[in-house]
């Protein structure tokens, strides 16, 4: 068979399957539509929070952004896995306990207040929505790159596909079906990865290879990285051109953003218990340091085997996957001094003009290797390690299956979100379960025909990229304070979360949007923190104002009070008078 | 004991077990901030003049290292959290 006959053929069985899962694991009642009957096993509900969690980003663009970053991927390692460690300890076994179906039940309820509930509704919806357009733009820009298909018609593709399992069977269809994408997107991930790491280094574990001594040289192989990259006139890989305090904040933002994400803590409503939320954070964490541990040897081997085969060599002489790719426009060259070769290297010390000196973090301006898409580091890995051409249509189908699972979750807090936070506990209160759920699914199919289109415009504008920091920076300073308020501090009141809500969500908005979008330059950064990890600053302050504003206004209700000491304590969760009249909690095991 | 006197040590016992909570989470919490932040952001330069298998060692945790220790601080937190709800009797 063909490569594109292999591709074809993942992809087709592997939607076959999504959609047989789907048809299997039906929604019959509100709990299954929102949190998957709440008896998903810890270990099944980690592998699922896995998928969930890795984009279509994780995927395709993090390994090439670690190896053009060097150290500076650092934060997205760091970031994407250390908010677990928050989860697990600071919100999801208290969340769980508290026992509610979304997020903004969380807030609305324990903050005794429908303004609260709107505005954590609308800090969910905005989060997921900036980050749902990514998602949907990878599963177009995945057809249109291998199956030929136009864009356009990939996303639709994309979109039915969603829609079947999320308005069909709820969190329940999306819970199974991201099993079968993790297990699809690991094992596509991985394969190439071994026989990258055996070839540069010999070594079969790519977490390994990493520490390991180049194939044949008594030279580690970070060592000859930062020897190369040094003589071409780029930066060291393990040094970077942040500062201390940006890395730092961003990191932060990471975190606290991972930990504070809607679409994360809600997949741990769906276990039967506090503990097997805790137990279930374990899991995440170890399917997603799978792929996370290994993104970094992936993106160091990547350079270091693209500086080898393509620096100094005549055209001719160019590995054949780099006529391949240069098909797609992701990658190419041009003979700028006509010498039939292609030179690489890095733009340290050149002088931009108006006192800009290059540090080594981009290519010289005569470089010769562009376009150079840094997605290229995954995308033709299986053809660098001469791996035969059904791993490429693998590699296709776990991109896709990285960007539908996160696609899916996102829905499910967007849907969720307008049905029952919105519809059920706000406007109409007396709906019965049987209404909910249609209106539910009628959310679910409203839901995915938006994010269809915010893929098609927003891709066409081109400031998805952008956004993504909107997500994080928002998720930490808007709604992570005051979910740990909520928990840890019984005196947290009403004022205080508005407050505090409101201040994260305006100072974070402002920010960042006057140095994407507004024309800020770096030297008016506050306290020489990017827009990228401002979210960070804006955490604390916010945690302070909703502390502060707090204090000075009345104690909660005797009812949230005695709400708050029952999910601290595991089993003791009862229902109270006015926290919980709209809807009673879900019992535990 | 009269119920009154129950509800009362019932009560101490969840103030018990809620500060043993706290206690477990910070100290997990400090492990956390110096693998991370500390290992890898903040003492990273100092640590770079180790390596391990080649690889500067502060680089390692902020690529490597902090991950596995992250993953093992969660499992521990689980197993202590199950060993403090059997201590103070509030197993869910």
């Amino acid at each position: 068979m063909s490569q594109e006959m292999w591709t074809y053929f993942f992809v087709v069985a592997t939607f076959g399957l999504y959609i047989y899962i789907a048809i299997k694991s039906r929604a019959g009642s509100t709990d299954d539509f929102y949190v998957a009957g709440h008896d998903v096993h810890p270990m099944v509900n980690g592998m699922a929070t896995a998928a969930d969690w890795m984009s279509a980003a994780s995927f395709l663009s993090m390994a090439g952004l670690i190896a053009f970053l060097g150290y500076g991927g650092s934060v997205y390692l760091m970031g994407w896995t250390g908010g677990y460690v928050l989860l697990a300890l600071l919100l999801a076994p208290f969340l769980r306990e508290f026992g509610k179906f979304t997020v903004p039940d969380f807030v609305g309820d324990r903050y005794y207040s429908s303004f609260a509930r709107i505005i954590a509704v609308i800090c969910a919806i905005f989060v997921s929505f900036t980050y749902i357009a990514g998602q949907m733009k990878g599963v177009g820009v995945a057809f249109s790159g291998f199956l030929g298909v136009p864009f356009e018609v990939g996303i639709l593709i994309g979109m039915a596909i969603v829609f079947v399992y999320a308005v069909l069977g709820g969190m329940k269809g999306i819970t199974y079906t991201q099993v079968a994408q993790y297990v699809v997107l690991i094992f596509a991930y991985t394969v190439p990865a071994i026989f990258i790491s055996l070839i540069i280094t010999g070594n079969p574990v790519p977490q390994l290879g990493f520490i390991s001594n180049v194939r044949g040289e008594d030279i580690s192989m970070l060592a000859k990285l930062n020897t190369v990259l040094t003589d071409l006139g780029f930066m060291e890989y393990t040094s970077t051109n942040k500062s201390m305090i940006d890395v730092f904040a961003i990191t932060g933002a990471l975190m606290f953003g991972t930990a504070g994400l809607p679409h994360v803590i809600i997949r741990f409503f769906t276990v039967s218990s506090a503990k097997n939320a805790r137990v279930s954070a374990g899991w995440a964490l170890v399917f997603i340091a799978l792929l996370y541990t290994t993104a970094p040897a992936v993106g160091a081997f990547a350079r270091l085997n693209f500086i080898d085969q393509v620096h100094n060599k005549q055209v001719e002489e160019l590995p054949a996957w780099y006529g391949s790719w240069s098909e797609t426009g992701l990658l190419g060259y041009e003979d700028k001094n006509g010498d039939g070769k292609v030179q690489y290297f890095g733009d340290k010390g050149v002088d931009y003009g108006n006192g800009k000196i290059g540090d080594g973090s981009k290519q010289h301006p005569d470089s010769e290797a562009t376009p150079l898409n840094r997605d290229i580091f995954v995308l033709a890995n299986p053809e660098i390690a001469q791996l035969p051409g059904w791993v490429i249509g693998l590699v296709v189908a776990g991109g896709l299956a990285a960007a539908l699972s996160t696609a899916a979750g996102l829905l499910m807090v967007i849907s969720s979100a307008i049905s029952h936070d919105l519809c059920r506990r706000t406007i109409w209160t007396d709906m019965d379960d049987k209404t909910e759920l249609r209106v539910a699914r009628i959310a679910a199919a409203g839901a995915v025909i938006a994010a269809g289109l915010l893929g098609l415009f927003a891709s066409q504008l081109g400031f998805v990229a952008q956004v993504v920091a909107f997500a994080f920076g928002l998720a930490a300073a808007s709604l992570f304070p005051i979910i740990f308020l909520g928990i840890f501090w019984k005196r947290m009141n009403k004022e205080g979360a508005i407050a505090s809500m409101l201040f994260g969500l305006i100072s974070t908005f402002l920010y960042i949007s006057y140095f994407k979008f507004w024309g800020g330059t770096p030297d008016q950064w506050l306290f020489g923190v990017s827009p990228e990890g401002i979210g960070f600053v804006f955490m604390w302050a916010s945690l302070a104002v909703g502390w502060g504003v707090a204090k000075v206004t009345p104690e909660p209700p005797q009812d949230v009070q005695d709400l708050v000491e029952d999910i601290r304590i595991p089993g003791t969760r009862k229902a109270h008078g006015a926290a919980d009249e709209g809807m009673a909690p879900m019992p535990a095991e | 004991m009269s119920a009154q006197e129950e509800k009362q040590s019932g009560d101490a016992n969840k103030a018990a077990y809620w500060k043993a909570t706290l206690t477990l989470t910070l100290n997990l919490l400090l492990v956390w901030f110096v693998v991370s932040y500390g290992a890898g952001i903040l003492f990273r330069d100092f640590l770079d003049q180790y390596s391990i298998g080649g690889a500067p060692l502060g680089f390692w945790f902020a690529q490597q290292g902090a991950i596995y220790v992250f993953i093992a601080l969660i499992f521990y937190y689980c197993r202590a959290m199950t060993k403090l709800e059997r201590k103070y009797g509030v197993e869910g």
